[in-house]
């Protein structure tokens, strides 16, 4: 390893209000070697990251950039001394093509030539195998593709220094894989790099070393190759976690949700859910697995009554006790959510669904119960729901009256999963609840599924990691382009197999 | 011959909107929405109108191209300062941009009326500029082309400032379209904080798109004041911007934001301002003709926004501040 030293960050302090984000902060990094910044939600990884590429400005501390002390008052000193950033929120403009958005903000003859911009993209892409059209609009784009963009534009200003928040969070297993060559490539180049990430497996996979934040400090910084999961989590969390998720045995398991042949059709006319039939148990946790795009947000929003079902479709909920089953199919939204049927949907945009972002916790809180209220509104009850969730759920905010958009997105999505499941509902959707949730958040949520499920809840859990799946649900749904491709037991499916049932590699006419 | 007559007019009424249109494109492509465009008219108009007044009394000899020259000139820097008080207000305090422009537009009215009143009075009720300067600002740019064929007729018989306007709306469409700074301005009307992090100085393409937008909306404004198509030109007439700056703002919908359509846009409610004089309807009264453009701005406001091409669809940043420590 080249020992020449890129980055070196001395005792960096920044606030926001009296919120400390980092405080006294230290990391460094080296040409020619992959840091990862390892941290849990709101521990100012993102933060520090920041005052690198420009956005923010720090409190205190020095920054040096090749042995020199630099200050970065804004991005564009930041692209000078060749630090370029990836965001985890891709800073891109949707209106303008890939190539437009390369050359934004750099220096040139006052003319635009679009077409040797393009050239010189696409010899970018041949260096390190990247697959790009140039002339191709953001908004056709899929995340992967915005992704790529993002970093052909770092590395078409000639950046040394590459940041990467959070870079796989949105991509899938193969598009990741992709992505890890790249960076490999890039630090062969002499780069350095420095990666933010939750997955402590990606961590141990492509990084040299660790750097390990907890609260806004320096926990340390280790060799990736004396480092396990359980170390890292024990650095980040600051004591030993458990990573064994606990599975209790369904009780008295009772049919709940039953769903008959659904189908839907998307906007642009293509077959999105096609044919779905399952059974939804009391006290039971029914994971349900796909690659992205699968049907799986189709799946949850058709049972939440948000999109219209093609005929034929139904969906027959079978209430506790007495009471006679009920159609859903052609209810609307708000009858469906008072029989108890609750979607938590974490999608991509956390505050885009679910939470307001410039409104506070309690008054989120309230968003449910509002309606309840005769004329005037009442805050108490809000306002304590909302103390509980910060309590339960260890939600980092200064207090219940900080605008939800304040809180990093972990916090945010804390607070929305908390919400829901405060409605002590009959059926519990949740989808992707603990992506970009750092290890502890997320076991506190499986934590909080179970006793859902111990309580006789029928919880729908999408989710996207395979070993979760595996460890946490009863039984794991299969979905492959709209149609259920296999439902297994938990207990004896494999990792393997649940893969090749997504991908449609096996399974393919099976139904159950 | 009526039909050419009414192009014609068309045209020349048509131009103060297009100044107006173009100024608030620039001004909107930065990602403000500056609703102000009546009072930096007002404000040019007035600015104009003194300029060229005060330099013609104070002056033994008053030339009349140096006369026209310090009008635009006033013109363009007054109403560019109307849009520097927006400019400050929105993007260095972060003011609300509709209370702002609002603000803006009833100052300007309250302005422009005020000084020009003051101008008549200390004129013993009549300020006037000189017939020459009046001649300047509205004869034909080529009276012998003008009156040697139809097509001579219908391309030359406009006074210069429409083909400014018209050059103006080639050049903003050529920049916008095919200059590194165009589409840094661009880029910053749709989406800040990746403008920003690409390294471009947003605060900066914001203040000079907004003021220099401004400025060309004042020239909207002087253009209405020299004008004599109305019957009196080169004075000042109470309240005479008279919802021009709106209509304004309403085209910079119509035209989606590309000055090269604005001048489609702005000949289109030009034609309908003028129509009740070229093809009078017996049985409908005059305030009839008068709400047929403002009826046309509401149908084409909800056409447009009943429409979803991702290619014609407003600055995605428009009427947002930027701060860039915002979490």
């Amino acid at each position: 390893m080249n020992p020449e030293i890129a980055i070196e960050m001395r005792d960096i302090t920044k606030t926001f209000g009296n919120v400390v984000a980092n405080n006294k902060v230290c990391l460094d990094v080296y040409r020619g070697e992959i840091l990862a910044l390892l941290g849990e939600n709101g521990s100012g990884k993102t933060t520090l990251m920041n005052m690198l590429s420009g956005i923010y400005y720090p409190d205190s501390g020095q920054i040096f950039i090749d042995g020199k002390e630099v200050t970065i008052r804004s991005p564009k000193d930041a692209i000078e001394l060749g630090i370029g950033m990836v965001h985890q929120h891709f800073k891109l403009v949707d209106n303008l093509t890939a190539a437009e958005n390369i050359i934004l903000g750099l220096k040139g003859k006052g003319r635009l030539n679009r077409k040797k911009v393009a050239e010189e993209v696409l010899e970018i892409s041949r260096k390190y195998g990247f697959d790009i059209n140039p002339n191709k609009k953001i908004y056709d784009m899929s995340v992967s593709e915005k992704q790529t963009v993002e970093i052909i534009k770092v590395l078409y200003r000639g950046a040394n220094i590459l940041i990467l928040d959070e870079p796989t969070a949105v991509l899938t297993v193969q598009e990741t894989e992709k992505l890890f060559d790249i960076l490999r490539a890039m630090k062969k180049d002499g780069k350095a790099i420095i990666i933010i990430t939750h997955k402590l497996n990606e961590v141990l996979a492509l990084s040299d070393r660790v750097t390990v934040l907890r609260k806004g400090e320096t926990v340390g910084t280790v060799l990736t190759r004396d480092a396990t999961v359980m170390s890292l989590t024990e650095m980040m969390v600051g004591r030993a976690v458990s990573l064994n998720i606990e599975r209790p045995e369904p009780v008295n398991p009772q049919p709940r949700l039953i769903v008959n042949k659904i189908s839907c059709v998307n906007k642009d006319g293509v077959k999105v859910l096609d044919n779905v039939s399952f059974i939804a148990y009391s006290g039971e946790i029914l994971g349900i697995a796909g690659i992205s795009g699968s049907g799986q947000k189709e799946l949850l929003e058709s049972i939440a009554g948000l999109v219209p079902l093609s005929p034929g479709s139904s969906i027959t909920y079978y209430p506790e006790g007495p009471d006679k089953p009920v159609e859903l199919v052609g209810k609307r939204p708000l009858e469906i959510r008072k029989l108890g049927v609750a979607l938590s949907f974490v999608p991509e945009d956390r505050l885009g669904m679910g939470l307001v972002g410039s409104m506070d916790l309690a008054d989120n809180m309230m968003l449910r119960s509002y309606a309840e209220d005769r004329f005037f509104t009442n805050r108490k009850g809000p306002r304590h729901l909302a103390e509980e969730v910060v309590r339960q759920l260890h939600v980092v905010t200064p207090s219940v009256s900080t605008p939800v958009s304040r809180l990093s997105g972990g916090n945010v999505q804390k607070v929305l999963v908390g919400r829901e499941i405060s409605l002590a509902p009959k059926v519990l959707m949740t989808a992707y609840a603990v992506r970009g949730l750092d290890i502890n958040t997320s076991y506190t949520i499986y934590g909080l599924l179970n006793e859902q499920k111990k309580n006789g809840v029928a919880v729908i859990y999408v989710g996207e990691d395979l070993d979760v799946l595996l460890q946490l649900c009863d039984r794991i749904l299969v979905l492959c382009s709209g149609r259920v491709n296999g439902i297994l037991d938990a207990r004896t499916a494999t990792r393997e197999e649940i893969g090749l049932r997504m991908t449609g590699a096996k399974g393919g006419e099976h139904h159950e | 011959m009526n039909i050419l007559n009414f192009f014609i007019a068309s045209v020349l009424s048509a131009c103060p909107l297009l100044f107006g249109t173009l100024g608030e494109t620039l001004t909107e492509r930065s990602g403000n929405l500056n609703l102000g465009v009546e009072g930096m008219m007002f404000m040019g108009g007035i600015a104009g109108l003194a300029g060229s007044y005060y330099y013609e009394t104070l002056s033994e000899n008053p030339v009349v191209w140096v006369s026209v020259v310090i009008a635009i000139v006033c013109s363009f820097l007054c109403a560019a300062f109307g849009a520097l008080i927006y400019s400050v207000l929105t993007i260095t305090f972060r003011a609300n941009q509709n209370v702002t422009g609002l603000a803006l537009t009833i100052f300007g009215t309250g302005f422009g009326n005020f000084f020009g009143e003051l101008l008549s009075n200390s004129a013993g009720g009549y300020a006037a500029v000189g017939n020459a300067t009046k001649v300047a600002f509205n004869a034909p740019i080529s009276a012998t082309l003008a009156s040697s064929s139809v097509v001579g007729k219908l391309l030359f018989s406009y006074n210069f400032l429409v083909y400014i306007a018209l050059a103006l709306a080639l050049f903003l469409t050529y920049f916008i379209n095919h200059t590194r700074t165009g589409l840094n301005l661009w880029a910053v009307g749709e989406r800040h904080a990746a403008a920003d992090a690409a390294g471009i100085n947003v605060t900066r393409y914001k203040y000079l798109a907004t003021c220099i937008g401004g400025g060309i909306t004042g020239l909207g404004g002087m253009y209405i004041v020299m004008n004599s198509a109305s019957g009196v030109g080169g004075v000042w007439v109470h309240n005479c911007i008279s919802g021009y700056g709106w209509l304004s703002v309403a085209l910079v919908i119509f035209a989606m934001w590309h000055p090269s359509r604005a001048i489609f846009a702005s000949f289109v409610f030009g034609a309908l301002s003028v129509a009740r004089f070229y093809f009078p309807v017996s049985f409908l009264p005059d305030a009839i003709y008068e709400v047929v453009p403002y009826i046309a701005t509401i149908v084409v406001l909800i056409s447009v926004s009943m429409r979803s091409r991702r290619r014609l669809q407003p600055p995605a940043s428009l009427g947002l501040a930027y701060f860039r420590e915002e979490r």
